[in-house]
């Protein structure tokens, strides 16, 4: 055992790359759930919007317009779930594992004639000047446009639900639809709204899995990623800041176990990818706990149909 | 809404009819294969569903085959091979590790049903086992990875801590050993056979702490698009994976079912099928195949990897001659001596030299 076999500065570099769809996925669902809308289909718009982004990348040839067409692809999904839960009133909890199980179905089927496909590639940006700065430049600077995108949406969505008076109103919406009604916001529309911007970053997400840190389309390739996101989501009580770090702590977790096992750690491995798991059920623990209770951000009318009193 | 619920599970109903009645067509033999993953990863279900289409091919309306891919190894296993059994398979193969449980408990409900399954150890009157000596690639594949390396690193990514698996990480280290002293293996268990995600995250971990040429046991094609994109070396698991990293792909340890599985078909028909039977193939019988040797290797290195292969093929090589100790230093084999079956087959300990522990 021999820790500095570790190259700390890959390994930072790399929990960022594999944290990425999770930031992606787990913001827009933010959004969702501080409009009061919880959807559970994050899993199914994610693999969607892997299996349109690569199938659509592959044929043009250019992963950003596959990116573009993993968000539409989400967006378009997520746009479902809104109708059958904002129009039909159908109940959110069954109607996201649904949206879940149909997205699975309908990707595996999509990407069918696309296994075993090279996708095209995106390259890396290095940030001029900082990204020479030895270590700092390798773990931050020298990553690809997504990953930049993602941390400017951190504070973008930050800075939205904190400091803008469009992100009030959303958050109005969430935490009582019938005060937010009689003021003369229409919560349907801002649902919708809130909906498919949740349905296009977990489409990012799932692009930036199949187009980039894998890159190839597998079936079921999401694994899960989905689930993880909406359970950062809670873990970082609704906010941005804290959401971004839950997801580099997870991904974190995962790339450091491999790590160690290369450099033969006599270490119980199945613990340790447990580890992340656990994690979060802890932190969902904690949080649930009565001394942080009524700080923990949950919107007050998270996961309820909004029926208008007319 | 209702009324749409209504029409909505009709219509289901009807689309789930229309796909049992194509299953339950009568042909004069029925084979039905289970694969853990689906054929198109161009990996370890691929080449079982190569050897599906060359039962079809070779017995053409005579036989008729059906698959079921994505089968997880749990209680899955056991619901589908029943659901195959009832709608009238003659011979069923299952092809992974897992499915041993489930075979056995489905075997004794279907007695006339003959069973193979790949990679197993247990046996029944109507269940087979086989499995290919896919150690004797690695040899190959060692020797050769042994030979590339310029960091002396070689990163090898494994799934299960299964004999199958270990067997294959001291084939591939000693070879590797033989052909450089200096060369030291570092081995990422990632507890799946395919999650290509993960598999790729394992791959670059090794890259990044020195790896230059990955061996791996796990089922995806992620890897070699790893190595490609990483200038790193890799090989090919179970397919020619050369299409996903043309430079780094070095050659491939290719499984050959198809022999295999038109002769035991063919003796299914005829009668002649034997249960509890256990097959354990390798290179001389061409279950295991060596790919296309890339022009990146040395012509003198290629000449040797042909002679291990050949010597292997022929019987005078044995992947596992002694002296040979144990990784805590306990002497294994004996100079000249060659490893049995049953020690090969429970395999659970590295041999020596290769650092870390197999996790239990």
């Amino acid at each position: 055992m021999d820790l500095s076999e570790i190259n700390f500065a890959v390994l930072v570099a790399s929990l960022i790359v594999a944290s990425t769809p999770l930031v992606l996925a787990a913001l827009g669902e933010l959004i969702v759930e501080k409009s009061g809308v919880l959807n559970l289909g994050v899993e199914g718009m994610m693999i969607i919007g892997a299996v349109a982004g690569f199938i659509v990348g592959v044929e043009t040839g250019s992963a950003y317009i596959g990116m573009m067409a993993a968000a539409m692809a989400g967006a378009l999904l997520s746009l479902l779930f809104a109708f059958i839960i904002l129009i039909m009133q159908a109940n959110q909890v069954a109607s996201g594992l649904a949206l879940t199980i149909f997205g699975l179905g309908i990707a595996a089927l999509m990407g069918h004639p696309y296994t075993g496909i090279k996708s095209p590639q995106i390259s890396t940006i290095s940030i001029p000047f900082i990204s020479e700065i030895p270590v700092l430049g390798t773990m931050f600077f020298q990553h690809d446009l997504i990953v930049y995108l993602s941390l400017i949406s951190v504070l973008v969505i930050w800075y939205f639900l904190n400091r803008m008076r469009a992100g009030l109103i959303v958050r109005s919406v969430g935490e009582d639809h019938d005060v937010a009604h009689s003021l003369g916001y229409r919560v349907v529309t801002i649902r919708f709204l809130a909906i498919t911007f949740g349905g296009a970053m977990a489409g990012v997400g799932g692009g930036y899995l199949s187009l980039v840190r894998v890159p190839q389309w597998t079936e079921g390739m999401t694994a899960g990623a989905g689930w993880i996101a909406l359970a950062l989501v809670v873990f970082s009580g609704w906010r941005p800041f804290r959401l971004l770090i839950g997801a580099y702590i997870f991904g974190g977790i995962t790339i450091l176990q491999l790590n160690l096992q290369a450099i033969g750690v006599n270490i119980n491995i199945a613990l340790l990818s447990m580890a992340p798991y656990l994690a979060t059920i802890l932190a969902l623990v904690v949080i649930s706990m009565s001394r942080f209770r009524g700080n923990r951000g949950a919107p007050g009318c998270l996961g309820r149909s909004f029926v208008k009193i007319t | 809404m209702r009324q749409f619920m209504k029409y909505f599970s009709a219509s289901f109903l009807f689309i789930s009819m229309v796909i049992t009645s194509s299953i339950a067509i009568a042909a004069d033999y029925k084979v039905g294969f289970i694969y853990i993953g689906p054929p198109g990863d161009h990996g370890w279900n691929y080449q079982h569903d190569v050897g599906r289409k060359a039962v079809d091919e070779a017995f053409g309306d005579k036989v008729e085959t059906v698959f079921q891919e994505n089968v997880p190894e749990s209680a899955d296993a056991e619901r589908v091979m029943t659901q195959m059994a009832l709608s009238g398979a003659d011979m069923i193969f299952a092809t992974s590790f897992g499915y041993m449980e489930p075979v056995l408990n489905v075997a004794k409900k279907f007695p006339k049903v003959k069973f193979e399954h790949a990679t197993g150890y247990m046996t029944a009157d109507n269940v087979s086992t086989y499995s290919a000596r896919f150690y004797e690639g690695r040899t190959v594949a060692g020797h050769i990875a042994g030979k590339m390396t310029k960091s002396n690193t070689i990163g090898y990514v494994a799934s299960y801590p299964i004999p199958e698996v270990v067997r294959g990480i001291n084939s591939a280290y000693l070879a590797a050993k033989k052909a450089n002293p200096n060369v030291e293996f570092k081995v990422i268990w990632i507890f799946t056979w395919y999650d290509p995600a993960k598999e790729a995250d394992a791959a670059k971990t090794l890259i990044s702490q020195g790896a230059d040429v990955i061996l791996q046991h796990v089922d995806s094609s992620a890897i070699m698009t790893v190595a490609e994109e990483a200038g790193v070396y890799a090989f090919g698991q179970a397919s020619d994976m050369s299409a996903f990293g043309p430079n780094a792909h070095l050659t491939a340890i290719i499984n050959g079912w198809a022999p295999y599985y038109v002769k035991k078909v063919k003796q299914g028909m005829d009668g002649t099928w034997k249960g509890a039977e256990q097959t354990f193939d390798g290179i001389g019988a061409g279950m295991v195949i060596i790919g296309p040797l890339s022009d990146k290797i040395p012509d003198s290195v290629k000449k040797e990897a042909m002679e291990i292969r050949d010597g292997i093929a022929s019987g005078t090589l044995h992947s596992f001659t002694g002296p040979i100790n144990k990784q805590d230093g306990s002497p294994w084999l004996k100079a000249g001596e060659t490893a049995d079956m049953g020690t090969l087959l429970g395999m659970n300990f590295y041999v020596e030299g290769i650092e870390g522990d197999i996790p239990q």
